[in-house]
Order: structure tokens, then C-alpha cells, then sequence
């Protein structure tokens, strides 16, 4: 088991509680205050999840775009991003979130030497299903940076099977057919689909795509093991800034311990 | 039932969020089985023959013989195709395909527009409804088919990210996909995106090589001697090359756009300028930055101006077994007037990027045998653009 893979699995098991994974734009609203914001969103962070912002992502809505979008054009790159990361280390474990051509461009084991060396603990590809990219794999196990694999509503038993044998650290729940930024609906759909993953992958499953609400958070925290919340805080810090976003994930974290 | 193929040497596969990978394996299924059903075959064929006009023409130009003194060249007369281009070919074996899996909502991308307005069409040929995304760059330079789109009951949603091209019409697209996929059938217009797209997009223009290559062999009693195509996601080039890849004697020529001129790093030729990535659920040739970050197509054609090309594509570059060339904006402008005036046949600016390279080197390709060009398209919609170089003043 790889490094990464072994500080996520901790982090789970020593909280005994689900776990909020806050999730920001490297580089967004520019470089320096991502910085800000990294630093604002980590009291509440169990694991902080960062994103590098691609070109022609398929699964972010037009929050997370716009925002990968404003980093493009300040000139932000991966080893930016990366370099982030690294100041981080401190902190609460560091995945980031990118599409597959960036680490082919670097080249996998460049790639996932530099995330080592930054303390990056995993990577989430949203553009890697578990049937591509041994290559990618095998240089992110041998530099002990866990793939984050992700599943979807529309995933079937037979291939949530097959997930389970290259997912590392945890495995992230797409809550909806969609793109990212929607409402999740928390509904019977969605507590099937977790049950079946769990059912299936032997890893805490963490719920993300469209939880806005500390409602939504502590709703999903009964019977999943973490959530992911994305768009809601990037319009927020777009909106109101760092503190308003820490704000909010406090509350999260909050909900999702039961102290709200 | 037959396997798809998901590779092409070392590219192609299914690099997509893992939402849409269901609706994959779905198409894949539903695709195979459709091509092992004869009743399919009679339906597709019927309306390839009836609604499409097919067998296009391949037909000899001895007018631009004169002009370029080479020959003989033919050309294959997909300008003639129903709704002006080989894009039907494909839309209407993939709806055929979305009505037999249940899907009763089509979703397309367009550059130029001609795949769009094919896919509109056969949506209203089976009561189906059709959303269409468009760059916002593209829905005004190639105005007439957003206004054909839209008479077929299409609705035509703008993209403004970016430059506003083909590139961000088919992100936005599989966007939509991803969130509306349990009953929605997406369309992609070219041999490109993730697998099974690009395999069966391929097989559905394979029909314009297999026509070709009979009717060289009634018109001449041989095999040419240089087959051309333009490629932009290389639809076309690649229906048309699938005819003669076993005749190892048949020099195939893709034409990529060279925009402004190669070294201006302005164009869109991702063979010829780019190195493998991942673009749109494929690994192929791309036109990227150091970091992976992927560029802007240039070209004055809306059909070819995109960063990527399909990965059959990549692996014929990369075998030799094609050889990919670029025509610049100008050149293609050229090829245009020419064909206008010396056959009276007004050419796609896409088409006009093949017939530029049978100027440039048709002399010396004549000496091997006859040129078959893919006409893959019809220039109505160009009227404006290309008028306006051509100082056209009405």
C-alpha cells in the first residue's frame, strides 16, 4: 500500500466520524490568494482537496471552470499548483484534482515525484476510469501517491468490482449523472448507490458533486464517510472571500459531527 | 457479436469521467448488435439510397485536369450527399442506432455546422429532439447552417468559452452528456472522442472509400494512384482511406489546415505540429503546451479548426502508412475559386484544403495513376466568408 494511500485510510480511522474534504482552485482567485484561502479552509479540512486547472475539463460545471479558467489566465501551472501544495504539508492531507493529459504532458513519474516530494498525499483524475492507465498507476504507486478512483450512480455492481481492485486511500461517490455544481437531491437513490459501493470497495466513500448545505453535509454524514464540497465554497469565495468560505466549512464540519 | 476496437495502435481508449462509461459499453452493444442484424442494414441502406442520395457520384474533372495539367482526377462527390456533406452518413446510422437503444433525445456538436444540421435532420426524420452546441465564432461565420439547424426544429445553444470554435462546442457537449445520459444519445460528428466513437464513426463513412474503389476500378480498370482528403477530425479522410488501406500501392494523403501559415502557429495541424495527449476521451495528436494545457486550432475553415484529430489518424501518421500534409487559409482560398471556375462546382472551404494539395503536388502525383479527392462537402455555406476574400461585392 502506498504512502498516500495509507495517511488517507489514517485520517478516516482516527476521526471515527465522517470526514469534510473541502475542495479549492489552485490559483484561484489568483495564485497568492489561493494561498489565503488554502490556509483559511484548513481548520475545517479532515483531507483538503485542491484543483489544477485544465484546459478542457468534461466533468467541472461552470463554477469550478470559470474558476480553472481565471488561473489559466494568470499563467498558473501544475508545479504552481504543486508548490502549494507543498507549503501545505503541514496540515491536513493534501489530494489534488486534475484531468489525465496534465500528467501525461509532465510524464507520470515526474509527475508523481514532484506530488511526493510536495507531501501530496493522492490524486483524483476525473477523466481515468479504472479500465485506463496502468502506466499512470504503476508510476503513483511507485512514487506512494494514492489514485483516488471515482464511481458514479450509473456505475454497476459488476464494474464497481472491478474499481476495487485499483482503488487506493478512499473512493470518491459522484452523487449525480452530472457535472460538478449542481443540488444533490439526498435521496433514497443516493443511500442505495453509497450502500452498493460500500458493498463492493472496501474504502470510506466520500459523497461530492452539488452539497451547498451543512444540511446536505449532515444528511449525507449518516451513512457515508465523508462529503466533498466544491462549487458552493468556490462561489463563495468568489462572492465573499476566504473567510466567509472558512465560514461555511466550518459549519459543514460542524454538521457533519453533530454539532450543529 | 463482434468486439469494437478501443485502440489503434497506442491510441484512442476511453479517457471520460466514469458517469458516461455505461452509455459507452451501451453504444458499443447496441452498435455491434445493430451491424450483425440484417434488418438494419436493409433500413440504413434503404435511406442511404432513397433520403441520402447514395452512391454519390465519382466524377471526373477535366476541367481542373487542364488547370493543374496532371491527371486524371475524380472527384467523390459527397458535396451531393443530402444536406450538402458525408456528415449524414454517420448521423444517420448513429440515430438509427440511438432509436433501436430507447434514447429518444440527440445531443451534437458542430463546427462548420454540416454535422450539425445532419444530425438535426435525422432527428427530424424520427421524431426525435435535437440539441446542438456551436461555438459562438463559428455560429457566425457559418450562418447558414444555424438557420438550417434551427428551420429543422433543432435547438442551437451557443458555446462562448475560449475562441468560441469546435474545440469548445464538443467539451460543452460532453458535458451535457454526462449529466443527461440515461436518455440521451450523443452524437459526435467526427472519427474522434472516446471509444466506440471513433471506430464507429469510421465504419459508418467507411461507405464513401467502398464506393470509391469500385467506381475507379469501372471508370479505369485500376487503382489510383493518390488518394486525398482533408482532415480535420478526419471523418471523411478516414471513410475514405478505409477503402484502399490494404492496397499498398495507393499513396493516401491527409490535408491538415495550416491556418496562417505553419510557422505563424496559427492552424490546425495536429498530425503534423502536435505530440500525443488526451483531448475529448482519446489519446491522439494534439496541439498542447509544454504543460498539457491544450491550444487554439487556427483556420479559416470552422470544420477543421480544432486542436485534435481522430486517433486511427495518429496511428496511420505514426506507421507511414498515410502521409499528412497542411494547406494554408490562402491556398485553400485558392483551391476554392479554382474549383468554382473551372468545374462550377462551389467546394466546402474543408474540401477546398484537399483540392489545394492536388494543386501543389498534382503534376507529380499524376505520373502514378489517377487522384481521387474526397469532396466531402458542399460551399454554400461559405458563400459569405469566402466572398469576401474573393473581394465578391454584391
Amino acid at each position: 500500500m502506498s504512502d498516500g494511500a495509507t495517511r488517507l485510510k489514517r485520517a478516516f480511522a482516527e476521526a471515527g466520524r465522517p470526514l469534510l474534504v473541502p475542495y479549492m482552485m489552485g490559483g484561484f482567485p489568483s495564485l497568492a490568494d489561493s494561498r489565503d484561502v488554502a490556509r483559511a479552509l484548513q481548520p475545517a479540512a479532515d483531507i483538503l482537496e485542491i484543483g489544477i486547472a485544465f484546459s478542457d475539463p468534461l466533468a467541472d460545471g461552470p463554477t469550478v471552470q470559470a474558476a480553472g479558467q481565471a488561473a489559466l489566465d494568470q499563467g498558473v501551472t501544475p508545479a504552481d499548483v504543486i508548490a502549494l501544495a507543498g507549503e501545505l504539508r503541514d496540515g491536513p492531507p493534501v489530494v489534488l484534482m486534475t484531468c489525465v493529459n496534465l500528467v501525461l504532458a509532465a510524464g507520470p513519474e515526474a509527475f508523481f515525484r514532484d506530488a511526493a516530494a510536495a507531501g501530496v498525499a493522492g490524486l483524483i483524475i476525473s477523466d481515468l476510469p479504472c479500465d485506463e492507465g496502468d502506466d499512470i498507476r504503476a508510476a503513483a504507486r511507485a512514487a506512494g501517491v494514492a489514485i483516488i478512483a471515482l464511481v458514479a450512480p450509473t456505475t454497476s455492481d459488476e464494474r464497481l468490482r472491478e474499481v476495487a481492485r485499483v482503488a487506493e486511500g478512499f473512493v470518491y461517490c459522484v452523487s449525480v449523472a452530472g457535472v460538478t455544481g449542481g443540488a444533490v437531491s439526498v435521496d433514497d437513490d443516493l443511500r442505495s448507490f453509497v450502500a452498493r459501493v460500500k458493498a463492493a470497495i472496501p474504502l470510506p466513500a466520500v459523497v461530492g458533486f452539488g452539497v451547498q448545505t451543512p444540511g446536505h453535509a449532515g444528511t449525507i454524514g449518516e451513512f457515508a464517510d465523508g462529503v466533498v464540497v466544491g462549487s458552493q465554497l468556490v462561489r463563495t469565495i468568489e462572492a465573499d472571500g476566504a473567510a466567509a468560505a472558512a465560514a461555511l466549512a466550518a459549519e459543514m464540519r460542524a454538521a457533519l459531527t453533530g454539532d450543529a | 457479436m463482434t468486439d469494437i476496437p478501443t485502440r489503434f495502435g497506442p491510441y484512442g481508449g476511453r479517457y471520460v469521467p466514469e458517469t458516461v462509461i455505461e452509455a459507452l459499453d451501451e453504444f458499443a452493444r447496441a452498435y455491434s448488435e445493430a451491424r450483425d442484424d440484417p434488418g438494419f442494414a436493409r433500413e440504413r441502406d434503404a435511406l442511404l439510397a432513397d433520403y441520402v442520395g447514395r452512391p454519390t457520384p465519382l466524377y471526373r474533372a477535366e476541367g481542373l485536369e487542364r488547370l493543374h495539367q496532371a491527371g486524371p482526377i475524380y472527384l467523390k462527390r459527397e458535396d451531393l450527399c443530402h444536406t450538402g456533406a458525408h456528415k449524414i452518413n454517420n448521423a444517420l446510422g448513429q440515430v438509427l442506432v440511438a432509436r433501436r437503444m430507447g434514447k429518444r433525445r440527440i445531443i451534437a456538436e458542430t463546427g462548420a455546422g454540416q454535422h450539425g444540421v445532419a444530425t438535426a435532420t435525422a432527428a427530424a426524420l424520427f421524431g426525435m429532439s435535437c440539441v446542438v452546441y456551436m461555438g459562438r465564432t463559428d455560429m457566425q461565420r457559418q450562418r447558414l447552417n444555424v438557420i438550417r439547424m434551427k428551420m429543422l426544429g433543432a435547438d442551437v445553444m451557443p458555446v462562448d468559452s475560449g475562441s468560441g470554435t469546435l474545440k469548445h462546442a464538443t467539451s460543452e457537449a460532453i458535458r451535457d452528456w454526462v449529466t443527461n445520459v440515461r436518455d440521451t444519445h450523443y452524437v459526435i460528428g467526427s472519427a474522434v472522442g472516446p471509444a466506440p466513437y471513433p471506430e464507429i464513426v469510421a465504419d459508418l463513412q467507411s461507405v464513401i472509400g467502398r464506393e470509391a474503389r469500385a467506381q475507379i476500378l469501372d471508370a479505369e480498370g485500376r487503382l489510383p494512384g493518390t488518394v486525398v482528403a482533408c482532415v480535420g477530425g478526419g471523418s471523411n479522410a478516414i471513410g475514405m482511406f478505409r477503402g484502399f488501406l490494404d492496397d499498398a500501392d495507393v499513396a493516401l494523403v491527409g490535408v491538415e489546415a495550416a491556418g496562417t501559415g505553419i510557422a505563424s502557429g496559427l492552424h490546425g495541424a495536429s498530425l503534423g505540429e502536435g505530440t500525443p495527449g488526451v483531448l475529448h476521451g482519446s489519446l491522439s495528436y494534439l496541439l498542447q503546451t509544454p504543460e498539457g494545457q491544450v491550444a487554439e486550432a487556427h483556420s479559416i475553415s470552422a470544420g477543421l479548426d480544432y486542436p485534435g484529430v481522430g486517433p486511427q489518424h495518429s496511428h496511420l501518421h505514426d506507421t507511414g502508412r498515410v502521409r499528412y500534409v497542411s494547406a494554408t487559409d490562402q491556398e485553400a482560398l485558392d483551391a476554392f475559386r479554382a474549383l468554382c471556375t473551372s468545374e462550377g462546382i462551389i467546394p466546402a472551404l474543408e474540401s477546398s484544403h484537399a483540392l489545394a494539395a492536388v494543386a501543389r503536388h498534382g503534376r507529380e502525383w499524376g505520373t502514378q495513376g489517377p487522384i481521387v479527392v474526397c469532396l466531402s462537402g458542399r460551399g454554400d455555406k461559405d458563400v459569405e466568408q469566402a466572398g469576401k476574400a474573393m473581394n465578391i461585392d454584391v
